[in-house]
């Protein structure tokens, strides 16, 4: 079933929509770059990353921004180390392990976090979690408490979109295991988790993604000191809460050097893509048939 | 084409009516002749006292609208000088790179020190501020207190509160040494209030309200003075600064409808709303 | 023994999230409830949200969200069909979009609303607006969108597509009928995620839809959302705490309701759709 002559329309139009949406993406790197040309041109950029620190409003501004780099890499990393074991675990939970009914409630609760402003959770990671830690090392807002609230935040995406991975796996994949007699955990791990592979593997990149981008509540949990960490309790600056705390406040050079922030933020991110762009393509994986595959051809 | 000469004729036509009328003397203003829209930017500090004397204005001067937006001074000037903002709300007095700008105190706020309520030590001199913050003394019992570490909190690069506390203690933010950086003044009150440790600096006003309903937090004294409203309206307490509302061009420049804006949230009549927010109001 | 080390291990995980979570709300619910009544859904806001209701922010949150949805789930479902159906027709076009939208998706907040800002708000004259600020994101929400039905719908059987190309059906038909009912429990999921990840922003508002706390009069009124609300409760205005807690309890709620009615609403249309075919 190649489209006939009747679906072209319709497949131009979702070409359109492709093509517009695709294109947001350019519109924002432009507008990035627009904004961030004075910066790059003086200082320029080689002083972004050898400045001895960063004090972009200085008489004499320095615009290190490496312990900005470096904190966002860190929380996200190990933002990532704690979130996606228990998110997977989460959806396998809801998938296999758990009775209907709480399977459902227990999918809503997850919907929930997912919903709670990033305002509150900072809240409460400020005044429940912060003096917790600072009883254990001071002074508290540090790497460990960005990497806690972080990793809460991007749980539920990681679970819901990995349920619904594993919810998409043909019947008869756990039917023809059931029936060879494997056990709950072995069907999981040999059946399961490959098929749904792909689909856990998008999840997990897109938590990814809204670790490296969450602003709020890390600003008020990570305690914004501009210096690479060198514990889990030093605290530090992750680029969005640098520039989520001076863009209100900064003119001209200092402006253009936040916006220089967000470009390097977005090389972050190309590269993350990239990278789990070459993973999956020299995966063989499962990647499933769609319309075009499954056509019976038409036109001889 | 003919249709779209008619309407720019029009158009004119209006605009110089209403630069006439804005030329008759103001006498009308106060009946309620004036209409219009004014969009005001900046100052996180200064937005929520803004917003409701824009409430006020609105319903003494029906007719009118006026937005509030906040982000921050430097958005406040940005906004007012591309014209995005009629009036831009700054909290600082304006540098000497901004005098294409004219700016109207309106109010008073103050910066006092606060640490944790159980804090033992009831006054610290300013020679021990800045050796607290420039990391000379790390240790509050070097200075007469528990054996405990000083988590110093400073402000984000940029904050005007920045600006006063180190214009007013000599210091430069590079020779800074904090253990935290925090945004707005209720993060400061929050952070502070949750450490023992903890020694930072907020807006008087929120200060001063927060010790009063119970926050574990205590301002301190400058230079024997107490970190008090009263003593910012009195002048006698040395950390404090003006909230100013600022124009693009000179004060003729603005349209009659800013002006009044600007007069009225320097009047008398909102003196109880400036109160309400923690500021000092100008008029006494 | 592997096994039961594994039932253990999920039930443990489990557990421990719904403690959490019952921690942050039981927090947010023991401090805001006392403050929540029919007069606070009911009335403006007053000494800058210290005192009276949130009527209008409410109003201005949903229509937001709605200029959100409106123009995000037809871009969205648009983008999904044609990735997950028709990608390999076209694969660099496939690849580019897909990789777009994985770095959109990294995109943090606050530089939406910097782009929100300067082209919806500035270039295209929107001005600040609630129109502006629904734009900005839909453009955030986009990417959790596509990816989640693109999951969804390359999750259908492809013994499906046969059928229907045995049966001679064409492309729209296939899609309307069979494919899109088939996918709608992993379509409403990711809508689910958009609206929670929609409601709950605040960075991409402050500089688009803007502050003002006023009922707006139009889509291009400038209106403060509910997360806005909180944030400038919480961070900026001394004592708004109470409030800032209730108007948190008022969100998780006002999510609680769009989700069931999200849920009834699909299942009504997968009722239809299956019984009309």
């Amino acid at each position: 079933m190649s489209p006939s002559r009747t679906d072209l329309p319709l497949l131009w139009t979702l070409r359109a929509l492709a093509a517009l949406a695709g294109a947001i993406t350019l519109l924002i790197v432009a507008f990035l770059i627009l904004e961030a040309w004075p910066a790059l041109q003086t200082p320029g950029l080689s002083h972004f990353l050898t400045d001895a620190s960063w004090f972009p409003a200085s008489t004499t501004p320095q615009f290190n921004l490496i312990p900005m780099v470096a904190g966002t890499l860190a929380a996200t990393l190990g933002a990532m180390l704690l979130a996606t074991p228990l998110g997977i675990a989460a959806a396998l939970f809801s998938r296999f392990y758990a009775p209907p009914a709480i399977a459902s409630w227990f999918r809503r609760l997850l919907e929930l976090l997912a919903g709670i402003p990033s305002v509150v959770y900072g809240f409460w990671g400020l005044v429940v979690l912060t003096p917790l830690i600072r009883q254990w090392a001071p002074p508290g807002q540090s790497l460990l408490a960005a990497i806690l609230i972080l990793s809460l935040m991007i749980l539920p995406t990681i679970a819901l979109l990995s349920e619904t991975a594993l919810r998409s796996i043909p019947r008869a994949y756990l039917q023809g295991a059931a029936a060879l007699g494997l056990s709950r955990w072995a069907t999981i791990r040999g059946v399961a988790l490959p098929a749904a592979h792909c689909g856990i593997m998008s999840s997990i990149l897109l938590a990814a993604g809204r670790a490296i981008g969450e602003t709020m509540a890390v600003l008020m949990v990570a305690g914004n000191i501009v210096k690479v960490p060198d514990s889990l309790f030093a605290p530090v600056r992750t680029l969005t809460a640098n520039i989520a705390l001076e863009l209100g406040y900064a003119l001209d050079g200092h402006r253009a050097a936040l916006f220089v922030s967000g470009l390097i933020l977005l090389a972050l991110i190309v590269l993350l893509v990239s990278m789990s762009d070459w993973i999956m393509r020299d995966d063989p994986g499962t990647a499933p048939e769609a319309l075009t595959q499954a056509q019976v051809p038409q036109h001889g | 084409m003919c249709r779209a000469r008619i309407r720019l004729n029009a158009l004119c036509a209006f605009l110089l009516l209403m630069v006439a009328c804005s030329g008759e003397p103001q006498q009308s203003a106060d009946t309620g002749a004036l209409t219009g829209q004014l969009t005001l930017t900046g100052s996180s500090t200064v937005a929520p006292l803004i917003g409701e004397i824009a409430k006020r204005f609105e319903q003494t001067h029906p007719g009118t609208r006026v937005d509030v937006q906040t982000g921050g001074s430097s958005r406040g000037v940005a906004d007012a000088r591309r014209g995005t903002a009629d009036i831009g709300m700054v909290s600082r007095a304006l540098n000497a790179d901004e005098n294409d700008l004219t700016a109207y105190p309106i109010a008073l706020d103050g910066v006092a020190m606060i640490v944790h309520r159980d804090n033992p030590l009831p006054v610290l001199s300013e020679e021990q501020i800045v050796a607290i913050y420039t990391g000379q003394v790390t240790n509050w019992r070097e200075i007469g207190g528990a054996d405990a570490p000083i988590t110093v909190v400073n402000k984000a690069e940029g904050r005007s509160t920045l600006e006063l506390f180190l214009g007013y203690f000599k210091l430069r933010n590079e020779d800074i040494k904090p253990s935290i950086i925090i945004g707005d003044n209720q993060q400061g009150i929050r952070t502070v209030a949750a450490d023992p440790n903890a020694i930072g600096y907020v807006s008087i006003g929120t200060a001063t309200y927060e010790a009063s309903r119970g926050t574990a937090i205590k301002a301190l004294s400058m230079g024997g003075i107490e970190a008090s409203l009263e003593n910012v309206r009195n002048g006698s307490f040395p950390l404090s600064r003006p909230l100013h509302l600022v124009t693009l061009g000179s004060a003729e420049q603005a349209s009659a409808l800013a002006r009044s804006f600007i007069e009225y949230a320097a009047s008398a009549a909102v003196s109880d709303l400036t109160e309400a927010q923690y500021f000092v109001p100008l008029t006494h | 023994m592997a096994d039961r080390i594994a039932t253990v291990f999920m039930w443990g995980v489990a557990l421990l999230i719904s403690a959490v979570f019952a921690w942050i709300v039981g927090d947010l619910l023991l401090q805001g409830l006392p403050h929540l009544s029919w007069g606070f859904l009911s009335a403006t806001p007053t000494d800058a949200g210290r005192a009276g209701g949130i009527l209008p922010i409410l109003v201005s949150t949903l229509l937001i969200l709605a200029v959100c949805m409106v123009v995000a789930i037809p871009l969205g479902l648009g983008t999904a069909v044609l990735l997950s159906e028709f990608g390999r027709r076209n694969p660099l076009f496939g690849r580019l979009v897909r990789y777009s939208l994985d770095v959109l998706a990294g995109v943090p907040s606050i530089v939406f609303g910097l782009f929100g800002n300067a082209f919806f708000s500035l270039y295209l004259g929107m001005g600040f607006s609630i129109l502006s600020g629904g734009l900005t994101l839909a453009c955030m929400v986009l990417p959790l969108l596509i990816r989640s039905s693109e999951t969804a719908l390359r999750a259908v059987p492809d013994d499906y597509r046969r059928a229907a190309a045995a049966l001679g059906l064409p492309v729209f038909a296939t899609l309307w009928r069979i494919l899109l009912p088939a996918a709608t429990p992993g379509l409403i999921a990711g809508l689910v995620l958009g609206i929670g990840r929609a409601l709950a922003e605040t960075a991409a508002l402050l500089f688009t839809s803007g502050y003002v706390d006023r009922m707006p009069g139009s889509l291009l009124d400038s209106g403060r959302s509910l997360s806005i609300h909180i944030y400038d409760l919480a961070m900026n205005v001394p004592g708004g705490e109470s409030n800032a807690y209730a108007s948190a309890v008022v969100l998780i709620m006002l999510l609680l309701i769009i989700n069931a009615l999200t849920f009834r609403a699909a299942d009504r249309w997968l009722h239809q759709r299956i019984t009309a075919v």
